[in-house]
């Protein structure tokens, strides 16, 4: 890659916040670096994951609205965790993170619980109560 | 406190903590050198392991090896520890910031709060150097931001102890020991020849040269075998791997090809100028190669010629790769 071909296609996947450092050489054929702001085959890689996991989520989310299944799923789903993962943070056994999962033991649960929960899904403890629109 | 630390931006994380420790002991080297020497290119493809539901690939060696070898190949030892109570790694990190040392840190994404959030994945074989603390708030130099950040104390136990596949454990680690001279020339073949080996002489199929061409055969299957939707998934999850924060461009081929340039320069072996254009070119075919795959996922196309054209591709790289290290191998 020449370095006045490092790709700017910007899809604020980087929120603005750095750029990609890109090798690339310059027009004597010796390396370089130059930044990118990003390039659409890997930006749009990055957003079918992002998509996939969206997708799963809203599923989760219609089992919600059942009364089939608790928030704290559809939240972790948002945040591509499994049981195990959540039961290693929470420092709690798997089945007791699959109940929680359940509606029935979900609103059973105290605050502080809650509010642990809420701090390792990096939302606030009334998003985790309250169904999204 | 803040330790004259010199923030230089690198594509990977572990190769710019790595060169930016040892430049701060001294050690002048910049991150091709480093990524060569610690011998970091690599490709593996592990189709029974699901990474985000989708098969692992990697471009690179295992986390924490760049640094290893590239210690042990410039004779320089390391300190490297890990913690079961956070409080006392946390202690450690202050203790070592008195003394006048900037430490580097294992640490995960998923709340690194000063990161890009649709990269905040549940990755944990990050790497940054904490460098001074002001208050409550440590100074950082992660090597993938263009500038410092900062974290402060609760945030930093956090992503020290994130937990998952290669939790960190609150990972710390600096050089100790190191020599007033070192051996550039040996460490650079030493370097050159373990990416050669592994790239070509692993007997298994999931690796090297041999992993590149398993992909290629299995991508011209996922459609049939596995339907259209996750067919698109498993090939874009190659591509993150491929051209993720961190690679430089074509999965470290582009650092790779820099390294040689590097390395014809300190070896005087004029060929390796050639291998490094050879290797630029390989990196743009994995270019292509994302290319290809993305109008896959991107455009939702079910033409399966696309998967067999992507695998061409790759059929092609794996060819490519195999004559470069195997003259490398002769070479040095």
């Amino acid at each position: 890659m020449k370095k006045e071909n490092i790709p700017q296609d910007d899809a604020k996947l980087l929120e603005g916040k750095t750029r990609d450092l890109c090798y690339a050489v310059d027009e004597n054929g010796n390396y370089t670096t130059g930044l990118s702001t990003g390039w659409d085959p890997k930006n749009a890689a990055l957003q079918h994951s992002l998509d996939y996991f969206n997708e799963r989520a809203e599923k989760v989310l219609e089992k919600v609205r059942a009364g089939k299944q608790s928030l704290l799923a559809y939240q972790m789903e948002r945040r591509y965790m499994d049981v195990s993962l959540m039961a290693d943070y929470m420092e709690l056994t798997k089945r007791t993170v699959k109940r929680h999962m359940r509606p029935k033991y979900f609103d059973a649960l105290d605050e502080e619980t809650v509010a642990r929960y809420a701090e390792i899904l990096r939302i606030d403890p009334e998003e985790l109560k309250k169904l999204p629109e | 406190m803040k330790l004259d630390f010199e923030h230089r931006q690198s594509a990977h994380c572990e190769n710019g903590v790595s060169a930016n420790l040892l430049k701060y002991y001294g050690i002048d080297v910049n991150e091709p050198l480093v990524f060569g020497i610690g011998a970091g290119l690599f490709f593996s493809y592990l189709p029974f392991i699901k990474v985000n539901h989708a098969p692992g690939s990697a471009f690179r060696t295992m986390p924490g090896l760049v640094f290893k070898r590239a210690a042990k190949n410039l004779g320089i030892q390391i300190f490297r520890k890990k913690y079961r109570s956070a409080e006392k790694a946390m202690r450690d990190l202050d203790k070592s910031l008195e003394q006048g040392l900037p430490v580097g840190l294992q640490v995960g994404v998923f709340h690194l709060t000063y990161f890009p959030d649709p990269y905040r994945f549940h990755f944990n074989a990050h790497n940054l150097v904490v460098y001074g603390k002001e208050g409550d708030e440590y100074l950082i130099s992660d090597p993938v931001m263009e500038t410092t950040t900062r974290l402060t104390r609760a945030e930093m136990k956090r992503v020290r102890f994130a937990k998952g596949i290669f939790s960190p454990k609150g990972q710390m680690y600096h050089p100790v020991n190191v020599p007033d001279s070192f051996d550039l020339k040996t460490a650079v073949r030493k370097g050159i020849k373990r990416t050669a080996k592994d790239m070509t002489k692993i007997p298994i199929p999931f690796f090297g040269v041999k992993g590149i061409r398993f992909l290629a055969k299995d991508i011209r299957k996922w459609q049939k075998k596995h339907g259209d939707k996750k067919a698109a998934l498993y090939l874009a999850a190659v591509v993150r791997m491929q051209e993720e924060i961190g690679t430089g461009g074509a999965g470290f081929r582009f650092l790779y090809a820099a390294f040689l340039q590097e390395a014809a320069k300190i070896l005087q072996i004029d060929e390796l100028n050639e291998l490094s254009t050879q290797m630029t070119q390989v990196g743009d075919l994995w270019r292509e190669f994302a290319l290809a795959a993305s109008r896959i996922y991107k455009d939702r196309s079910k033409d399966p010629k696309g998967y067999d054209s992507a695998a061409d591709l790759l059929v092609e790289i794996a060819a490519r790769e195999e004559k470069i290290f195997t003259r490398l191998l002769k070479l040095v």
